[in-house]
Order: C-alpha cells, then structure tokens, then sequence
C-alpha cells in the first residue's frame, strides 16, 4: 500500500523535480523503492496538481508544477515581511530602550 | 548535467531570502529576534494551537524547543532549535506543514544571520528555505493520507493554483 511505502518517499520524489525536468527512471535512480512504486508517488503528485507531465517520444518528462510553488512561496513571503517588519521595528524600540537607560545610568 | 548556476535557480524558488537593516546593534537584533519573539510575531493572526496565543518562545539552546503558549497554559510546538550562536545566527526547524500541523519528521530551515555594520545597525539576512517539502506534504494531505478533513491556509493557496493550471 501507498501509506506502507511512506511518505518521506513522495516527499523525496517531490523534492526531485524541484527546479528540473526529469523522466521517471532518473527520479527512480537512488531511490530505495522500484520504479512503479515512484509512478505511483508520481500518481499522487500530478493528481493533487504538484507536478505536471509532457510526453516526449514514450517517455513522460515530469516537473514540478510552478504554480503550486510560486502560491505557497508568495503566502509566506507576505507573512515573513510582515513578521520582519514587526521584529525591526521591535528591536528598535528595544535599542533606544537600552539607550536611554545607559545615559541615565551615566 | 547539474550546473552550479542550475543549483541557485532551485534555491531560488524553493526558498525566501529577505535582508535589511535595522538600527539595534546585534546583541539586541539577536535578543529580540529570539527571546522577545513574542513583541513582534503576529500572534492574533498566526498560530496554530486552539487557544489564543499568548507567547512564542524560543528555547535559548542547540536542541531547544519553539513553541506558542496558549492564554489556558497549553503548548503547541512549532518547531526547534537546529544551531545557537549568539548574537550572529540562529537556525531554527519550521516543523508547520501546509496544513497547519506540526510533524517531527517535516523540517524546512529558518535562518537570521545578524551581521554588525556599526556600533548600533545590524544586517539582518533571514532565510526560510526547503520550501519544495510543503509541496510534497500537501500532496500526501491532497490525496487523503493523514488527512483531517481540514482545508485552510497554505492548503487552500495549493489548491487555487492547481486548479488555475488544470
């Protein structure tokens, strides 16, 4: 069963395809599972619009879907500069704070 | 063939960089980032345990915990401390996946590196990199293992662009 496999394979799988275009015997290549094991994880992976496909001769040449990347990248770049926004002007706060106290010590 | 150049793409879009300045110097930077995280983190906004969170909390240490309290006490880990090295950097382990669980076996790394470049300014360069391992989470989630029943968040986001490209 798929579960039974595991998932840090899929997760190896995914991980593959970050960036480059690859057929399914080079992501199989090292991978400590057969080969239709990785088209299953590949399965999964295209079903849920994480990676794609196209055919090349009777080959499919799978990569990850850029989409699905770039959405989760951009929700986090909008967290972290809201985040680091707060944490600098936090730390500046926190400086003049130190500061203050250091002249009144002086 | 892999290039060198090849390599910085993938690291290009499987991670944030964000570097700025901030007119602290770096004991202070380092100190607020990590042990004042509760003054700036969006807490109302963002934490995942049931109650309102009240603190987040970076345990000052290799192998330390980081975590948001809830206002009844209760502790929601997020993640935790992979290296400590005040007041230059700190490496932190982003265990949250896509859907807003944390899981020990899911690691994506989250790095500050305070750089001094004055008695009291600091370069801050923050990096939250692996981003390509929620993908591969979302997916698992997608097709239904280890599944709640649960869509929000980062989830959802997956699911829009997945379908603007069917």
């Amino acid at each position: 069963m798929l579960d039974a496999l595991g998932e840090p394979t899929r997760r190896l799988v995914f991980e593959r395809l970050a960036g480059r275009a690859l057929p399914v015997g080079e992501i199989a290549g090292g991978l400590p599972v057969s080969r239709p094991a990785v088209s299953q994880h590949l399965k999964v992976l295209k079903d849920a619009g994480l990676v794609l496909y196209e055919a090349r001769g009777t080959r499919r040449i799978y990569r990850a879907n850029p989409a699905a990347l770039e959405a989760l990248r951009s929700y986090l770049d909008r967290f972290w500069d809201r985040a680091l926004a707060g944490f600098a002007v936090e730390a500046e706060r926190e400086a003049r704070r130190q500061a203050r106290k250091e002249r009144e010590r002086s | 063939m892999r290039t060198t150049t090849g390599e910085a793409k993938v690291a290009e879009r499987t991670s944030l960089r964000k570097s700025f300045t901030v007119a602290a110097p770096r004991e202070i930077a380092f100190r607020v980032f990590t042990e004042k995280m509760t003054s700036w983190w969006p807490l109302a906004t963002h934490h995942i345990g049931k109650a309102n969170a009240v603190a987040a909390i970076v345990e000052p240490r290799v192998g330390g915990r980081w975590y948001e309290r809830g206002e009844d006490g209760s502790e929601t880990p997020w993640g935790r401390v992979l290296a400590w090295e005040p007041p230059a950097r700190v490496l932190l382990a982003w265990q949250i996946t896509a859907d807003w669980q944390c899981d020990p076996d899911f690691v994506t790394e989250v790095e500050a590196v305070f750089t001094a470049t004055g008695p009291s300014t600091t370069r801050v360069d923050f990096e939250h990199r692996n981003l390509d391992r929620f993908g591969a989470r979302a997916a698992e989630i997608l097709a239904g293992f280890d599944s709640d029943g649960g869509w929000n968040g980062l989830l959802q986001a997956f699911a829009r662009a997945a379908a603007a490209e069917a």
